[in-house]
């Protein structure tokens, strides 16, 4: 999904729109009630274990470097990638079964067939990006290596703000997401297209899609755009659909940014 | 070396293999050899269209598989001898289709003929994505409706993802085609105006062709309009956009504009 793209830029990833998987969609529900739901992106570091066939000699050797380096998955986000594995769903559940019992929680399943799948198996985890290697331990059983920090988006680590600009139209299905810093657009971002960004969002052209910015908690994020059309506006987690919007500024220059809970609009000449 | 267009849209229905034909056709009756591929493999039209459905014998699976050699598989125009078909196999589905078969078949169909035009699938699943894969060039099919301009802006956002030359870092050069354009229905807000295509999808304008009847009484009879009835409406637009795609300069008429009393009337009655 990603080839090619990954030494351009890791942290400019254009990947499909799934409508159906996003929690957005409920939000429209709860507009009745005055307090709005914050929900979040986050991203952290998992480790991704890919089995190879024949299943059992892989766990033997999974012992091994568990035998090497004693807890090692131990409170890991561990994603199992079963892309081009050859088995079938009970060799499937055979294999989960084989690494709970090595306390290996699976946190999630990268690239199954739907048909391999069964309820209460780990959830189906797609557009994974990829990190440098993991490190395996040292062969010294006792260097045990300190967790790797998940790569948290809390304030205190925040290096300082970087952006991208993209100089280019976002075309329907893109999704530009950059939890680092600012994004911006010059060109339009169309109807189903969207942006996430950590910081602010500027959008030089026709905003019609969707955009979030402040994702990563960044409630003085703003969102500048040439000619407001859009389908959803978010600042750190407050979301606002196309028709709550006042009707006066469709079409216009607008930028919006919060105060509290509010998102704040006007339009800007 | 060959050119290798895409006709795609992502939407089904709004012209891809009307397009095609139309545009090859016209291209053809330059005295260029041009060559029309169907990669609907399972949903095949695009031989209806050219009127050679009684004459198709090998299709591009067949070749891809082996079972027979390229030229075996093209089939000349009855009417126009430098155009050629390559049609798709009804009986199998797009799995069929390997992106080195067609890297193959694109290859060496690039050294025999002037204009190679792949009719797209409608979706954006694998058939589609292996007919855009080699091309040089793109048109891209859209209806002045909203539905069909989301879908083509899709397409365009793969056109510069998914296609070689976009993952060798080139530009695609891609065009629009703004088809069944009806002037009136523009003007009344029932449609789409050209305008407002071209603000949202935002690449340049390869022609505007006008809703006529003399599209669907030309796949009917089994020709592509540029064929049946050189003089129509939607033929001479289609001959514009060729010129276009040949590298001419041909200034663009939104059609309708300027209608005599006859298309009064049935403008009205088309209402």
């Amino acid at each position: 999904m990603l080839t090619g793209s990954e030494d351009v830029n890791l942290l400019l990833t254009k990947s499909p729109v799934d409508m159906v998987n996003t929690p957005l969609t409920k939000i429209t529900k709860v507009l009745t009630d005055a307090r709005s739901i914050r929900i979040k992106g986050r991203s952290f570091l998992a480790v991704v274990l890919s089995p190879d066939l024949p299943l059992d000699e892989w766990l033997v050797r999974l012992d091994d470097l568990a035998a090497r380096s004693a807890g090692f998955f131990l409170g890991r986000p561990v994603v199992l990638d079963v892309t081009d594995l050859d088995i079938d769903r009970a060799q499937l559940t055979d294999l989960i079964a084989g690494l709970v019992q090595r306390n290996v929680s699976i946190m999630g399943i990268e690239g199954a067939r739907p048909s391999m799948l069964s309820p209460g198996m780990p959830p189906i985890l797609k557009g994974g990006r990829p990190v440098a290697d993991f490190e395996q331990p040292s062969t010294e059983p006792s260097a045990a290596q300190p967790a790797p920090q998940p790569k948290s988006a809390s304030a205190e680590t925040r290096a300082p703000m970087q952006s991208i600009v993209i100089h280019e139209p976002v075309r329907s299905g893109q999704s530009v997401i950059f939890p680092e810093g600012d994004v911006t657009v010059v060109g339009s971002v169309a109807s189903g297209a969207e942006i996430i960004a950590g910081g602010s969002v500027h959008i030089y052209g026709a905003l019609r899609g969707r955009v979030m910015a402040g994702s990563v908690g960044n409630a003085s994020a703003r969102i500048f755009c040439r000619k407001l059309e859009a389908e959803l506006l978010a600042i750190d987690g407050i979301y606002q659909m196309a028709e709550d919007m006042a009707p006066s500024l469709r079409g216009q220059p607008v930028q919006l940014w919060l105060e509290g809970d509010v998102m704040m609009a006007e339009t800007i000449s | 070396m060959g050119k290798v267009i895409v006709v795609t849209s992502g939407k089904g229905g709004v012209g891809k293999t009307t397009s095609t034909a139309a545009l090859g056709a016209a291209l053809a009756q330059r005295n260029e050899k041009v060559v029309v591929v169907d990669f609907d493999v399972g949903l095949r039209n695009l031989d209806l269209v050219m009127g050679a459905e009684r004459r198709v014998v090998y299709d591009m699976v067949n070749v891809i598989q082996g079972d027979a050699k390229l030229p075996q598989a093209l089939i000349r125009d009855k009417r126009l001898e430098t155009l050629f078909l390559l049609a798709a196999s009804q009986t199998r589905d797009k799995d069929s289709l390997t992106p080195e078969g067609v890297e193959r078949i694109i290859g060496e169909l690039k050294k025999y003929f002037d204009w190679i035009i792949c009719d797209s699938p409608a979706g954006i699943e694998r058939g589609a994505t292996l007919a855009m894969r080699h091309a040089d060039m793109a048109v891209v099919v859209t209806n002045p409706e909203v539905s069909s301009v989301r879908d083509s802006d899709r397409i365009i956002g793969m056109l510069d993802s998914k296609t070689l030359k976009a993952e060798n870092g080139e530009r695609m050069e891609k065009h629009l085609l703004l088809t069944r354009y009806d002037a009136n229905r523009a003007e009344r807000g029932d449609m789409l105006k050209v305008e407002d295509v071209l603000d949202i999808l935002s690449i340049p304008l390869l022609g505007i062709i006008p809703e006529s009847m003399d599209v669907l009484k030309a796949s009917n009879v089994g020709a592509p309009v540029t064929l049946a009835d050189a003089r129509s409406a939607p033929a001479m637009a289609y001959f514009d956009a060729a010129r276009r795609l040949a590298g001419e300069t041909v200034p663009i008429v939104i059609p309708g504009e300027k209608r005599g009393l006859l298309g009064k009337i049935f403008g009205r009655k088309a209402a």
